[in-house]
């Protein structure tokens, strides 16, 4: 039996597929990073700054990994710590003073699990990102690049327009955390993906997610393809989002989170949708 | 003279070590007559039946059961917290008979066709007597209305899936309708595996249902127990206006396990307890569960305006 989502897995985590970096430099040309939460100091798993999108300014944040090994030191693999998280939130309030819409890309295996990250309150910056990102006054958008892992990638990831790239993978968890809690053996991550629908596919089926961008022939091979439908869908999401009215915009966010969930109430399922 | 010193150093050595000997042929001795040759004298034990005592998981006490029970399930010893269920807290909490329960036909579905997760849905409520991990109302404390909801960790290790996040949202939001005060206790391994995805987006759906609530300036008092991890600790029990931790519990976001395989070093001493919690930063209050309804109590009466009592 083939597993075409721990084939997913895989391609997700292929060497040769671009981070971050690339689709910024791909999408705007006028791209400044602004660095630093005020508080601690600048988390480079998370870049954040300002460019402009068809000729309108956008702030950016983006889960970056890194491409090489002394860049991947860096960047810290992409796993953010509180002051990550607290710099991405002091730019979209300054995104949401300014009414520049958000652009976030999400890229790590999670928040990292660390001494430091729990001593300044990782759980904290987590929760208060979610809480905040509900109520910013100004469009969000967000777009799993490859990897979403769990709280981390959730943590940037509340918006009004959440898209992914075919071939990247959005869970609750990594598949080897995952198989390590459940079958007490992270070497089962290829059966505990087959399981835990993690694929864009499985994500679009449930609503988490409201569109897929088509890679073609993958991102690692070729990445013009995805590039330019990915341009399409930002401009088609930015122009849908900038015609609603600021209560519209809002409303309509917290009702996309508040029917997220399948349950039943006196024998009856909801499957909310 | 560097001579003579040295030999009479090596004598005084060897001297030492005849001695050390010999003290320790003494006290194995000692231990053969006092421990192994005893155990073939020894009556037959008495036959106690099981569950009369329990094993403090701190000191290693045996503490008699009802004693526990009377003393708030804390150890008379050393002070620990055992973990308790859902219903216990709400009778130390609320005024008596107060409780109306709130969503309470609330249950969990198999969304993602995980294998196991019905049984585990069972065996959880069997444990806990309840129809899912987390039980919501309204009730008083001490006359003052409030809306309260209680996570309960004999139920899937109290795990945040679609039904436990839509009842605290649903929590919430009546809250913020009929302008309550509102108090959660939290006791959680996190977000629930087997509902995936979905159970992720609880995080976003209470957090964002808790925006609108601080909103309308109402007072949230988050509390913390034995144990606040993961997604849980990564979305409301975080949000307090006042984040209460109780006393003797494991608080924070990744597990202590997952931290040492990634950084490869063990941890400190008294990592992630409610007393690194407070001198990190983290929350308000290290209280004792015998003071916490007094707590909540008083602080409900402040964020009433009234004067309260230092008693």
């Amino acid at each position: 039996m083939s597993n075409i989502a721990w084939e997913k897995v895989k391609l997700a985590r292929h060497p040769k597929r671009p981070t971050s970096q690339y689709i910024i430099k791909e999408l705007f040309s006028d791209f400044i990073e602004l660095h630093g939460d005020r508080s601690f100091g600048d988390d480079k798993a998370i870049i954040g700054g300002l460019a402009t999108f068809n000729g309108q300014p956008i702030t950016i944040i983006a889960e970056e990994k890194g491409v090489t090994t002394e860049e991947k030191i860096k960047h810290n693999f992409g796993m953010p710590h509180p002051e990550g998280y607290r710099k991405a939130l002091r730019l979209m309030k300054q995104a949401e003073k300014f009414r520049r819409p958000i652009f976030c890309i999400v890229d790590t295996p999670g928040a990292y699990p660390g001494i430091g990250a729990e001593e300044r309150g990782q759980a904290q910056a987590i929760a208060y990102n979610l809480q905040q990102m509900i109520g910013l006054k100004t469009p969000i958008i967000v777009l799993v690049l490859s990897e979403g892992g769990s709280g981390g990638a959730l943590a940037i990831g509340v918006g009004d327009y959440v898209m992914m790239f075919e071939n990247s993978i959005y869970a609750i968890l990594s598949p080897e955390g995952f198989a390590s809690i459940v079958y007490k053996d992270a070497s089962k991550a290829d059966h505990a993906a087959s399981i835990m629908k993690l694929t864009a596919q499985d994500l679009f089926g449930f609503k988490v997610i409201d569109s897929i961008i088509e890679e073609q022939d993958g991102l690692h091979i070729d990445s013009q393809p995805g590039i330019l439908a990915l341009k399409q869908e930002l401009t088609h999401a930015l122009n849908k989002l900038s015609k609603l009215s600021e209560s519209k915009l809002l409303d309509r966010r917290y009702q996309k989170y508040r029917k997220m969930g399948v349950f039943i109430e006196q024998g009856e399922t909801h499957v909310k949708d | 003279m560097i001579q003579v010193s040295l030999l009479a150093s090596t004598h005084s050595w060897r001297r030492n070590v005849v001695n050390d000997f010999i003290s320790q042929r003494k006290e194995k001795l000692e231990d053969f007559k006092k421990n192994i040759r005893k155990k073939h004298t020894i009556a037959e034990p008495i036959d106690i039946p099981d569950g009369l005592f329990i094993k403090c998981d701190q000191c290693g006490a045996a503490i008699y059961e009802k004693a526990l029970e009377a003393n708030h399930s804390i150890c008379p010893y050393c002070e620990y917290h055992f973990r308790m269920g859902a219903e216990k807290r709400l009778y130390l909490t609320i005024d008596q008979g107060s409780f109306k329960e709130l969503d309470g036909d609330i249950e969990s579905v198999n969304p993602l066709s995980m294998p196991d997760y019905e049984d585990k849905l069972k065996s959880g409520q069997k444990l806990s007597k309840l129809k899912e991990a987390f039980i919501s109302g309204t009730a008083t404390i001490v006359g003052i209305p409030c809306a309260i909801g209680v996570l309960d960790s004999n139920f899937m290790m109290g795990s945040m899936g679609s039904a436990v996040g839509e009842k605290v949202t649903r929590l919430i939001e009546h809250a913020t309708q009929e302008k309550l005060p509102l108090i959660i206790f939290s006791a959680s391994g996190g977000a629930r595996m087997q509902e995936g995805i979905l159970s992720l987006m609880q995080m976003a759906k209470t957090s964002g249902a808790l925006h609108y609530f601080h909103e309308k300036r109402l007072l949230y008092i988050s509390v913390l127990t034995n144990p606040t991890t993961g997604g849980v600790a990564a979305s409301f029990a975080s949000l307090g206006d006042i984040n209460i931790a109780e006393k003797s519990s494991l608080i924070g976001f990744a597990g202590a396990r997952v931290i040492r395989q990634t950084i490869r070093q063990e941890l400190p001493e008294g990592f992630q307890t409610d007393k690194f919690q407070l001198d990190h930063g983290q929350v308000d209050l290290v209280v004792h569960r015998k003071d916490m309804r007094k707590t909540l109590y008083r602080l409900l009466m402040f964020h009433q305006g009234k004067k309260v009592s230092n008693e």
